[in-house]
């Protein structure tokens, strides 16, 4: 059952970006800033959470999990040390994507060649 | 003069086919948030993950695989065909971040590779963070922590 919300989630949040993407003038870059800010929004009244515990990995996927990661470090960050621990957590939580893009795509970018 | 040149682009613009591109992009969108839960479940079963570290893993091993197939070449027919679908989840990010490095390897490894690998998803992550800190101020200056 939940393969099926999974399905029914990301879909539906592809499909609002395509639709935005074909109907105005916006770039791929534009959607995925717009997406991953809605994320960091929706993470404030704990509503993500919610979208989670009903489409898993569905809810996981998508750029605006990486917002609400974010959001969501910053806030255990200052629930824990303040104001400073705002500054501290933003990228707790997230540091392993971040990490992993970078890391993963300096060596492939030294063993293969752009094919253009 | 103007409004003729308008007229004619207008009539040359390839007319994107809506329905057409949100049907495609609803399926490949479902089938990627599918297969991510398929990962968690595959590493929280037969590798014994707890669930926090195993949707981390799944993360680390989509943005491998979008790396990978980006650097082999045929990724970016794929985007091209399934546009959003693969655009909005993770691995569009990872898409962004290792055609950057592979388009500036040419122009060397500091000002080519380490300058511009984040030229596009950098803007992800730097908005990312101005958004969070602004929520999370203002949801710790309201007190609904």
């Amino acid at each position: 059952m939940i393969y099926l919300n999974a399905f029914i989630f990301c879909g539906i949040i592809c499909t609002i970006g395509q639709i935005i993407l074909d109907n105005t003038n916006f770039t791929p870059g534009h959607i995925t800033v717009i997406f991953a800010v809605i994320g960091t929004f929706l993470d404030v009244f704990n509503i993500y959470d919610k979208f989670i515990l009903w489409a898993g990995g569905g809810a996981l996927v998508p750029i605006t999990s990486f917002g609400h990661t974010l959001t969501h470090g910053a806030i255990q960050g200052y629930n824990e040390g303040g104001i400073l621990g705002l500054f501290n957590g933003t990228l707790n939580l997230t540091s392993a994507g971040i990490s992993a893009a970078i890391i993963f795509s300096f060596f492939f970018s030294l063993i293969f060649k752009s094919r253009d | 003069m103007k409004d003729t040149y308008q007229a004619i682009v207008k009539k040359h613009t390839p007319k994107e086919d809506t329905f057409h591109n949100a049907f495609i992009t609803f399926i490949t969108g479902g089938l990627m948030g599918v297969i991510g839960e398929f990962l968690i479940e595959i590493y929280q079963k037969y590798m014994n993950v707890p669930y926090k570290e195993a949707t981390t893993c799944m993360l680390i091993t989509l943005i491998f695989i979008s790396c990978l197939f980006t650097s082999l070449g045929f990724f970016d027919k794929w985007v091209n065909f399934c546009k959003c679908g693969l655009i909005i989840p993770i691995t569009g990010f990872a898409h962004a971040t290792q055609s950057a490095a592979l388009e500036y390897k040419k122009e060397g490894l500091i000002t080519g590779i380490g300058a511009n690998m984040l030229k596009l998803s950098g803007a992800v992550i730097i908005y990312g963070i101005i958004g969070s800190f602004i929520f999370s101020l203002l949801r710790a200056l309201v007190g609904i922590v």
